[in-house]
């Protein structure tokens, strides 16, 4: 059979792998894209998409629970998980013909199938149907991550369940134990909550979303807590097994070992790179820690294969990858694009309430022996959030004492995913506390709290 | 302006010297670097250049005249001037009591631990009521030199500048389009300070006439020796080595700059190319002109068996860095096989090793030219001593807008003055002259540059 040939093959077509597809086939490259599932790959088919649309069906359910604090009386109301787990498929399949139609629209051909290397330019697609082979001058490899478990741990997704089958499962347990304090680990341990399963969640490490401000976890914590949740830090767990009628999760505890009993467990202790079987060992590239090793053009220790998203390491974040992903098709086409700036990348959790943070932490600026200046804003003091009803939170913003740089911003709150964006485009053109102080912020707004925090970092709260 | 030409010390050894010949007569406008006289001492004989600029308005010590050094030979002035005090002066002036907290000027013997050049000159305000000395030695006032012009940096990059002193005018940018940001100044903090070292341009920044004031006591020491460093040691040794044995003679010439500047913006237009600067676009028409005028790419070699000029057949181009202890001259090899992009690519990477210190000893070594780009600090011209054994340096001044008479018109253009410092023992004038030629030709058409 002849190989069909390409400028570039891409494989996965998860948000790295499709939007380096289109970018190539913008810059003039014809276009192969591999993709052994559905196109969008986990992010838009089974993680961030349909895990928001759960996610806003648990804001609803809440604000019917709230609905007499608004005068509205709703005699009777049923919150059915089966119908919320139906609409989120309805959104992440128009979202991944959303990509097929991008590629259809910028000509990047689809090759449904599983891609190896079988070169330093080939590229095996085995599907049901047969075998084709992919010739592509340049390569790119976004093949993601896959959920991690515990050692001697195996996920069955049926009472030991990954966000895979969490987004899949129709139904709902009684009770979950949730295994991972992390940004996956605290969405579903959000949207089953509001469906009314008991949730206990465990960490191993001393603190709930532990990447993030310490402030931004002990909140988080009260209100989860006060809702109802269990949450339980620094626990380790030592097994895992089938007890009863549901699954036993024995625990060490300080100075004892302790067996918790659920319906379920999820297991959201982190994701691993997928480089099984692509071919990596054989034409020698290297990895690191489990990630491919890349150069800041995205470009692997062998010439002409790039790596982008998660299996390139980094933060594994939908958004690093299409930033990565435009970055390898530039590059590939000769322009020298800037590299991603890792420091710079906002990190969200998308529970209720929202977090969302960039750059550096408080304790992390002074590890770095910053002096720093705190500025911190609560949204009850904001007349937007009063409104809304949405008064849980606080905005932070970490800077440089002398310079006024902003080192890091920290949100807990509505919206915190939207708002942190006037930071990132503040850090990347280098403003400073004063660049936002005197940019107007209009009335009555969300973002009102950024200006105040700003303000407060300089002693200058107007509102507090 | 009254400038006192006195018998410059050309060496350690030397007690007397001797006027040859005076290439200017009484009445003679002269300025800054033009070569006044010949000086014959116990090894060579000499030219002397101006450090003031005006008239040669009175010569002291006739041609065939020998004189101790130090001794008043001439007096350079503006034609207004009254010179009589100065002529009638004592050689060596004490402070003047107007202005005791001026540094006593430096007899010409003591300036031999200063700035290479000795300088012969001593400089007066014509101002009678105070009559102040200003410091002989040529130095650049760096905080007043650089023009304004609008400085892309960060609102970050700004403070860490001003928190630093660091002039970002000074500072070249690695953000988009130029733009400075904080790694660029961090970079130039961490770097040693650029001094314009290699700066033999008169010190003309003299303010305007006032009348005389009274100086309170002031605390502190009033003044301080500082050791050399070894880079200053070695410039120190090595620069009368060139400026006092080598006759240097200057060849200035205005280049027309206007296409090269937009060819050089085209080519910082597109992607993925290293950025091109002015200089980078020098070095490449050096290293070309050099090649159609091999007597400028020579070198003297004195020999016991006999002198020789070695002709060398590859433009290997040195091109000063100025640095906080002095300077270094990074040597760019074979610029005349290397496309312009090359040029700009290896340029960059030798300078900012150079600032930071991270040379190899090699990239120091063999080059059979030199450039010194004092543009960036906004000198329109000056002269460059010639680093031996090397035949010619070229000064490079900066692009400047100015008006220009074109097909009978008045218009606006972009001109850049350079200076050849020619080894006369190599060339003669005309050599240099044709050198520069062919370079203002190459600029001039930017696009053989590419070719």
């Amino acid at each position: 059979m002849t190989p069909h040939k390409f400028d570039v093959v891409v494989v996965g077509t998860g948000p790295g792998g499709y939007v380096s597809a289109i970018r190539c086939a913008q810059l003039g490259f014809s276009v192969a894209a591999i993709e052994d599932d559905r196109p969008g790959g986990v992010c838009l088919n089974w993680g961030c998409i349909p895990t928001k649309a759960l996610l806003r069906n648990a804001e609803i359910v809440n604000l019917f629970q709230r609905a007499e604090e608004f005068g509205i009386a709703v005699k009777e109301w049923q919150a059915d998980y089966t119908q919320a787990i139906q609409r989120s498929r309805r959104v992440a399949d128009r979202m991944a013909k959303g990509v097929e139609f991008l590629f259809r629209k910028n000509k990047v051909t689809l090759f449904p199938g599983t891609g190896s290397l079988k070169g330093l330019s080939a590229v095996e697609v085995r599907s049901p149907s047969g075998v084709a082979t992919l010739e592509g001058t340049a390569i790119i490899l976004a093949t993601g991550s896959e959920p991690k478990s515990l050692p001697g741990v195996s996920i069955d997704e049926k009472t030991v369940i990954s966000s895979n089958g969490a987004v899949r499962n129709e139904g709902k347990p009684r009770s979950l134990i949730v295994i991972g304090a992390g940004a996956v680990g605290m969405e579903f341990a959000d949207v089953y909550g509001a469906y009314g399963v008991e949730v206990v969640v465990l960490e191993a490490l001393p603190r709930i979303l532990p990447l993030e401000d310490e402030e931004v976890s002990a909140q988080i914590t009260r209100i989860f807590s006060r809702r109802g949740m269990t949450i339980r830090t620094g626990v380790k767990v030592k097994s895992v097994s089938a007890g009863g009628e549901g699954i036993e999760v024995e625990v060490d505890v300080p100075g004892k070992s302790e067996r918790l009993r659920a319906e379920q467990v999820l297991m959201a202790v982190g994701r691993a790179a997928r480089t099984r079987g692509l071919g990596l060992e054989r034409l020698g590239v290297a990895l690191e820690r489990g990630f491919v090793k890349v150069s800041p053009t995205m470009e692997t220790s062998v010439k002409g294969i790039y790596a982008i998203g998660d299996m390139a390491g980094n933060q594994l974040l939908a958004h690093k990858a299409m930033a990565e992903g435009v970055v390898a098709a530039e590059a590939i086409a000769g322009r020298a694009p800037r590299p991603v700036d890792y420091a710079n990348v906002p990190s969200c959790t998308y529970c209720r309430p929202q977090v969302a943070s960039i750059g550096l932490t408080e304790a992390g600026a002074k590890a770095n022996g910053r002096e720093v200046t705190i500025g911190k804003f609560p949204f009850t003091a904001n007349g937007k959030a009063v409104a809304m009803g949405e008064t849980e939170g606080f905005l932070k913003v970490v800077a440089d004492k002398s310079t006024g740089e902003l080192l890091g911003v920290h949100i807990v709150g509505p919206e915190a995913t939207e708002l942190i964006h006037e930071f990132a485009v503040g850090r990347t053109l280098e403003a400073t506390l004063e660049e936002i102080i005197h940019t107007i912020h209009a009335h009555p707004t969300l973002s009102e709290a950024s200006l105040e925090a700003t303000l407060a970092a300089l002693g200058q709260a107007i509102h507090i | 302006m009254i400038t006192k030409v006195l018998m410059p010390k050309l060496s350690e050894a030397m007690e007397t010297g001797k006027v040859i010949k005076w290439l200017k007569k009484e009445g003679d406008p002269v300025k800054g670097g033009d070569v006044i006289a010949e000086i014959e001492t116990d090894k060579a004989n000499v030219e002397i250049e101006a450090f003031g600029s005006g008239a040669l308005r009175k010569i002291i010590v006739d041609a065939g005249g020998q004189v101790p050094v130090g001794e008043l030979i001439a007096i350079i002035a503006d034609p207004a001037d009254d010179i009589s005090a100065v002529s009638a002066a004592p050689q060596k002036p004490a402070a003047p009591a107007a202005a005791p907290a001026a540094p006593a000027p430096a007899a010409p013997g003591a300036a031999s631990t200063a700035a290479p050049p000795l300088p012969a000159m001593e400089t007066y305000q014509s101002t009678p009521a105070t009559s102040r000395v200003v410091p002989m030695t040529p130095s650049i006032a760096p905080a007043a030199a650089p023009a304004t012009r609008r400085v892309k940096a960060s609102p970050l990059a700004k403070k860490i500048a001003a928190q630093g002193g660091v002039d970002l005018r000074l500072v070249q940018g690695s953000g988009p389009g130029g733009r400075i940001v904080r790694r660029d100044v961090e970079a130039a903090l961490s770097a040693p300070r650029p001094a314009p070292a290699a700066a033999p341009a008169p010190a003309a920044a003299v303010a305007a006439p006032r009348p005389a004031f009274v100086v309170p006591p002031r605390p502190g020491a009033e003044f301080e020796d500082m050791a050399l460093s070894p880079m200053r040691a070695a410039i120190a040794k090595q620069m009368p080595l060139s400026k006092a044995p080598v006759p240097h003679f200057y060849v200035t010439s205005e280049i027309a700059m206007d296409r090269a500047w937009e060819l050089r913006s085209e080519l910082n237009a597109l992607e993925g190319q290293p950025r091109v600067s002015v200089t980078d676009m020098v070095i490449k028409a050096c290293a070309l002109a050099l090649l159609k005028n091999p007597g400028v790419n020579a070198s003297f070699r004195s020999d016991p068996q006999g002198a020789a000029i070695r002709v060398h057949h590859r433009a290997h181009i040195g091109i000063a860095v100025a640095l906080e202890q002095g300077l270094i001259t990074p040597v760019l090899r074979d610029v005349d096989v290397k496309p312009l992009s090359q040029i700009a690519a290896e340029w960059r990477d030798l300078a900012e090793r150079a600032r930071a210190q991270k040379l190899r000893v090699q990239e120091l070594s063999g080059a059979t030219f030199s450039i010194s780009n004092l543009g960036m600090f906004d000198v329109d011209e000056f002269s460059a001593i010639i680093n031996p054994p090397e035949g010619a340096i070229l000064a490079v001044g900066a692009v400047v807008e100015k008006p220009v008479v074109q097909d009978g018109e008045i218009r606006v253009g972009r001109r850049m003055k350079v200076t050849l410092s020619c080894d006369h023992r190599v060339m003669d004038g005309a050599t240099g002259a044709r050198f520069l030629q062919d370079l203002k030709r190459l600029l001039e058409e930017p696009l053989r540059l590419l070719l």
